[in-house]
């Protein structure tokens, strides 16, 4: 157990460590000076150069990733180009980010596992044709576009929520988690079809087990055997891609958090792009990288402890 | 990772080698013949493909039934709720929506489909290398492949096209190297489950170029995941390319793109002018919906 979870840290560090040179190298290779690129072309070549070495990028691209790289381990994030610091730009946008997650999650895991399990307790009929294809395609939509259609049914039409995730400030909690109503939804449409469908696909396999056929054939009722035997084994492929998902909804949500104006960690990400604040860019793309990771690396775990066949097959 | 014991596969593979080998060219024919039979009969793919043949033919046809020219400004009628004469009504330039939809689907039309392709060749090529050869080139291509995965999709999207500056061609290009890395990932697992059958060590034995047991002997046979893996990258393509529009870095305007539309318009719903952006969203909708019930149809006939 200890080797394998070893293994997994060791690989997603690799990850990192090759993430964290291409972000940095990726950002240098592009064309002109940062200083140029920041400051535009009509400013003078020694405000350039004096932002330039404000900034350090007036040295070896290897002693700046270095210092960059370690100030990152030390939790200093460094100043983004507008001087603010960039761990007070990335730190608050990363916690809304994962209030909006937490709240999708909240809702679409029970309703998709419940759905996904339904459907495979009715395989091949009406039903679960509905919940299968129906699923698939609301998660095909792109999210801006539930998140216009949402808006305008559910804060225009009916009037029931409001059209931003902006609370006023000092709002309550509950006042915070209706702003946050209809972006979530967003989410639960978005990600309903993928963890139904592997909730299904999980039920199903499991129905066909060996020990289920067993439990039935010594007697006992279908249902006991559904909820004691099936649901246990069927919803361990639910964890993995409950966990990728979290590498979308901390960084992927651009456009959801622009529509409803929400300061996440995609919007973070999309105004350093725009106004080509790389020490913000960096930190955030590796941030949002290490969120993924560990999220996939916990799922990984969670799904050796509870299922050790995995764990014997990987170390083979 | 998932090195399964060498006994294990060795031992599937000369029942399922024994198979391969005496699959002649009409039993091909006629697995071929049994795919089709599926699809007519699968109700998901026929309702795909109407849907995907209308946009299709507005892609083509467009300019000719639009009843407006799609970039025509006309600033006196802005913002006309739909009616007879403007069905989908104006928008904040007074262009008729109905046409700029209409229109609207050619760019992706072209983009997506150029970009899930290019993604495809250059995903199948390394998925088929990392899959063959395993070992070093295959741990250190993982390790690449994960890193791209770590990163959603539409941020590494976003920062090429900020680096390299927004057009339909590096749209294209961005697109496509950032699909190349799942893709790489699905045609990797086929090929693993390839490499070790019967039909494989025989080209070895007889001395065959890697060139051609790889793209001759292989691919082949592992090109109904790839054809899937096509129409299912299809969808996030434009999905993709979309929300990119969406935030100012895919199609530029003016051209009457819908997430361009959705974009220029947004801000305008709480104000109740729904129509500019409503029929843009819808469009997207069905397209997306459209190619996912073809792509769901087409694996259930490969799955067979």
């Amino acid at each position: 157990m200890a080797r394998f979870i070893g293994k997994r840290l060791a690989l997603g560090l690799i990850t990192l460590f090759l993430l964290s040179i291409f972000v940095f190298f990726g950002s240098q290779v592009l064309p002109g000076d940062v200083g140029r690129r920041v400051l535009g072309p009509f400013a003078t070549p020694g405000a350039v150069k004096a932002l330039n070495h404000q900034l350090g990028t007036d040295r070896s691209v290897i002693s700046q990733y270095l210092s960059w790289i370690g100030g990152f381990l030390h939790g200093d994030l460094g100043k983004s180009v507008t001087g603010q610091s960039v761990s007070g730009i990335v730190g608050p946008a990363l916690l809304k980010s994962a209030a909006l997650a937490l709240l999708a999650f909240i809702i679409v895991v029970p309703l998709a596992i419940a759905g996904g399990v339904f459907a495979a307790l009715h395989e091949g009929r009406l039903s679960d044709r509905f919940i299968s294809v129906g699923g698939l395609s609301a998660t095909s939509v792109p999210d801006f576009v539930w998140a216009v259609l949402l808006i305008l049914v559910f804060a225009l039409w009916i009037g029931v929520l409001p059209a931003t995730a902006q609370a006023p400030p000092g709002a309550g909690f509950f006042t915070q988690v209706e702003y946050l109503i209809l972006p979530a939804l967003c989410l639960v449409f978005v990600l309903f079809g993928y963890i139904a469908r592997m909730a299904r696909a999980g039920t199903i396999e499991a129905l066909d087990a060996d020990y289920s056929r067993t439990a039935l054939i010594k007697g006992l009722p279908y249902r006991s055997v559904v909820f004691k035997h099936v649901l246990r084994n069927s919803l361990l492929p639910t964890i993995a891609v409950v966990a990728t998902q979290v590498g979308y909804l901390i960084g992927g949500l651009v456009a959801i958090e622009l529509v409803f104006n929400y300061q996440g960690i995609g919007q973070a990400l999309f105004r350093a792009a725009q106004q080509k604040d790389f020490p913000v860019l960096e930190s955030a793309v590796l941030i949002v990288g290490i969120v993924y990771l560990v999220a996939t690396l916990l799922a990984d775990i969670a799904y050796s402890v509870l299922n050790p066949r995995i764990r014997y097959g990987s170390e083979t | 990772m998932t090195t399964q014991p060498a006994a294990t596969t060795g031992g599937a593979a000369v029942d399922v080698g024994g198979v391969a080998a005496q699959r002649g060219p009409s039993d091909a024919k006629a697995a071929r013949r049994e795919r089709l039979a599926v699809l007519a009969h699968s109700k998901t793919f026929i309702a795909g493909s109407v849907i995907l043949g209308i946009w299709i033919f507005c892609a083509i046809f467009g300019y000719v039934i639009a009843p407006y020219d799609p970039l025509k400004t006309d600033p006196i009628n802005a913002l006309l709720a739909p009616s007879s004469s403007h069905l989908f009504g104006t928008d904040t330039l007074g262009r008729d929506v109905f046409s700029r939809v209409i229109v609207g689907a050619r760019d992706i039309l072209i983009v997506a489909p150029l970009a899930t392709l290019l993604g495809t060749v250059l995903g199948t090529a390394l998925g088929l290398i990392t899959g063959y050869f395993r070992g070093p080139v295959d741990d250190i291509l993982s390790r690449i492949i994960d890193t791209f995965l770590a990163v959603p999709v539409v941020i590494v999207g976003l920062l090429a096209l900020v680096a390299l500056g927004p057009s339909k061609l590096t749209v294209i290009i961005v697109i496509g190297i950032v699909f190349t890395p799942v893709i790489a990932r699905t045609v990797r697992a086929a090929v693993l489950s390839e490499r070790d059958l019967e039909y494989v060590a025989a080209a070895r034995l007889r001395n065959e170029k890697t060139r051609y047991i790889l793209f001759a002997e292989i691919l082949p046979n592992v090109l109904g995941p790839v054809i899937v893996e096509f129409t299912v990258r299809l969808g996030y393509a434009i999905f993709t390319i979309a929300t990119l529009s969406f935030l100012g870095f895919g199609i530029q305007p003016p051209a009457p793109d819908w997430g361009l539309q959705i974009f220029e318009h947004y801000g305008l719903i709480s104000g109740g002018y729904w129509w500019p952006v409503v029929f843009p969203a819808l469009a997207i909708a069905s397209l997306v919906v459209g190619v996912n019930l073809v792509s769901d149809g087409l694996s259930q006939a490969f799955e067979r």
